[in-house]
């Protein structure tokens, strides 16, 4: 006899989190543009706020729209559920501040996206959070940077720019060897390509202003619990395991086991920092998100024609792209991503700094900008942009040169990108 | 909070409220392979109106040292024990699933010390599946997943969650993955064998509230309506949108009954 089914991930992807509008019949969801809710009366007022009451009270702590992109993502990587927040960064933020005070420690891969480089390697720094940094292909580099206050290991699926692959198997391991949780930076890959909690992550988020979206309109983040990490076993987090006096003395894990996370995080994450997201926000993040599972495989087709493009073109030095058999990653890719490596890759191009630029200006469908993961085609020099702030030294262990050019891939007809390459790749060499 | 139930640590979760002897105490009682946290708002509102809660860990979940009880009738005795270890002379007692027959033969084994019990998504005969049965005496994924499909209504992986933000499946998946091999099988044998209804129902004596979800999949409501006619004093009320996860699944309509419940 066969067992009942889950519902599959378009599915998900379309419906999850939202029934039809109970007071209007709405098919799509309600963009709920308020800020607050009226109470029935006292006690329910009373009952809402000391959470003996499911619901809504204010919309920097919980918003119906934005409730249903958390469930639906939630329900897309196999979480308990998720927090959508007012940017990735802000997901990343939440994160840190719920697990750690000063004084604890991270170790992370060193090759991240340049804002997340900033926020752990400078910003956090100064409110007593230190970050060591390590190749994310070692898992072992990992385990001896581990302190008596470490309290997080973090890394990206794929790595920004190099597309390194996070061992997330051995990585969390070694975390969870030491009692700690292993957060991956889910972005590039999308619950499409991989599900980190499967392999053994315990928490991870998207900048859904990426590939969730998918249309460029809307900045946002979702952080998302697996609940599989056990805080009262660790011992490490009295954040979760010890009555907190901003909160009426609550034991978050004691309260509610598995949601212990995402509850502290939103009930003082959100409450004190107040990083949410906007309902309309939420709703233009699900608008993308309803399309995910038909998108992807057609941005993962693209890009690998793009990538066999350049890789046979002669004004290119190389391609990083794990799908290719000389990439360091690529058998741990095949296991990890086996639907694909995303559609954000980079390549160096002969002449370096130089021919970088006149490679970008004679782009014409390809737009020059500061971002990923849009239906469009995308083109950056990280270098002079999104990683302008690292040294060279810094730089070249996150595998970055001079005259690397990183590519979003979009939806637009294949060919027309290779011709408008070919064209820049021409102009580049002259 | 922790205490000592047969020299074995024992959990009870309290809303973070010392126990006050002259107000009334409920007891809530989880189901098959779960824990305390199921009643998280329900139990929390009682305990911050004038009640003492105890949402206990059984043996062997959550925070309980195990192993876990083999029989309805031996969670029963075990609850009695937890009470004598709290000194607690009377108590209320809200069950849900495998809890709700546990609450039964309480009220039927010590009809003194039981003041009132509300039954929620439950039937009588509790007979589980061979397939689900199997499964999970072979600590299989598949009962895990039998467990979390048919322990919510159909329409929960498509509807929205009355707590924002929060997945069920995911939760009560997280939940499975963290018990000790064995445990789920071993309750969900207590209830297909458990045969005492019928005697333990015409032993009964106290108020009884029965919460039955019209949508739920585990324990039809058919089977709880049933159940409800061997108690002739019961009052049933039906949640029209839930499935068997009544705390989850309508946690504002299942906290509503009982408060009226308990007020009456």
């Amino acid at each position: 006899m066969s067992g009942p089914k889950y519902p599959g991930f378009d599915t998900l992807a379309l419906h999850a989190g939202q029934s039809p509008d109970p007071a209007t019949g709405s098919r799509a969801v309600p963009i709920y543009q308020t800020t607050s809710y009226v109470f029935r009366d006292s006690e329910h007022a009373a009952s809402l706020f000391n959470m003996e009451r499911a619901g809504h009270v204010y919309s920097r702590i919980s918003n119906p729209t934005v409730a249903v992109l958390e469930e639906r993502v939630a329900a897309l990587e196999g979480g308990v559920g998720a927090i959508a927040t007012a940017s990735g960064q802000a997901a990343l933020h939440l994160a840190v501040a719920t697990l750690m005070d000063a004084g604890s420690h991270i170790v992370a891969s060193n090759s991240l996206y340049g804002g997340s480089h900033n926020l752990l390697g400078y910003t956090l720094r100064r409110f007593g959070i230190e970050t060591t940094f390590v190749a994310p292909g070692t898992p072992e580099k990992f385990a001896k940077a581990i302190r008596p206050n470490t309290r997080l290991l973090f890394g990206e699926t794929l790595g920004n720019p190099g597309l390194e692959v996070l061992d997330i198997p051995a990585v969390s391991r070694v975390a969870h060897e030491a009692g700690l949780p292993l957060l991956v930076d889910a972005t590039f890959t999308t619950p499409w390509l991989m599900q980190p909690f499967a392999h053994g992550a315990d928490l991870l988020y998207h900048s859904a202003t990426k590939f969730l979206g998918g249309h460029g309109v809307a900045i946002g983040g979702v952080l998302v619990d697996s609940g599989r990490f056990d805080w009262e076993k660790s011992g490490k987090f009295l954040q979760l395991t010890a009555p907190y006096a901003g909160f009426h003395d609550m034991d978050f894990e004691e309260e509610s086991g598995t949601r212990a996370f995402l509850l502290r995080a939103r009930r003082e994450g959100l409450r004190d920092f107040g990083a949410c997201m906007a309902p309309m926000t939420a709703f233009q993040i699900l608008q993308g998100i309803e399309t995910l599972h038909l998108r992807m495989p057609r941005h993962v087709q693209s890009t690998r024609t793009v990538v066999q493009f350049l890789a046979s073109n002669p004004a290119v030095e190389k391609v990083v792209y794990p799908e290719l058999p000389g990439h360091p990653d690529h058998a741990l890719a095949q296991k990890l991503l086996p639907k694909g490596c995303g559609a954000v890759f980079s390549f160096e191009l002969k002449g370096g700094r130089e021919a970088g630029k006149r490679f970008i200006e004679a782009l014409r469908v390809f737009s020059h900008l500061a971002n990923v993961g849009d239906a469009k085609s995308l083109v950056i020099h990280p270098a002079s942009t999104t990683h302008y702030r690292m040294s060279d030294e810094d730089l070249k262990k996150a595998g970055i040169g001079a005259g690397t050019v990183r590519l979003s891939i979009g939806l637009e007809d294949p060919e027309d990108l290779l011709q408008d390459l070919g064209r820049a790749l021409k102009a580049a060499q002259r | 909070m922790n205490f000592a139930v047969d020299g074995r640590q024992a959990f009870a979760y309290t809303a973070a409220q010392a126990h006050a002897p002259a107000k009334p105490t409920i007891v809530f009682v989880h189901g098959a392979g779960l824990d305390h946290s199921l009643w998280g708002l329900q139990s929390r509102y009682f305990g911050y109106h004038g009640c003492n809660v105890l949402a206990v860990d059984l043996p062997g979940h959550g925070r309980s040292e195990g192993p876990p009880l083999a029989s309805i009738g031996a969670m029963a005795d075990w609850i009695v024990r937890m009470l004598d270890a709290r000194t607690i002379r009377q108590a209320s007692i809200v069950g849900h699933s495998m809890g709700s027959l546990v609450a039964l033969e309480c009220a039927a084994r010590q009809p003194a010390r039981v003041e009132r019990i509300a039954l929620l998504g439950t039937g009588y005969p509790m007979k589980v599946s061979e397939a689900f049965l199997d499964a999970a005496k072979r600590n299989d994924q598949a009962a895990y997943d039998m467990e979390t499909i048919w322990g919510h209504a159909a329409q929960v992986p498509l509807g929205g969650n009355p707590n924002p933000g929060m997945w069920m499946y995911g939760d009560m998946l997280a939940r499975l993955a963290r018990l000790a091999p064995g445990v789920l099988y071993n309750d969900l044998k207590a209830c297909d064998a458990y045969a005492g209804g019928a005697e333990a129902g015409a032993k009964v004596k106290c108020p009884v509230l029965f919460i039955l979800g019209r949508r739920d999949q585990m324990t039809p409501p058919k089977s709880g309506l049933a159940f409800a006619q061997m108690l002739p004093q019961a009052r049933t009320v039906q949640l029209a949108s839930s499935g068997h996860a009544l705390m989850a699944e309508a946690p504002d309509a299942t906290l509503d009954a009982l408060i009226e419940f308990f007020r009456a």
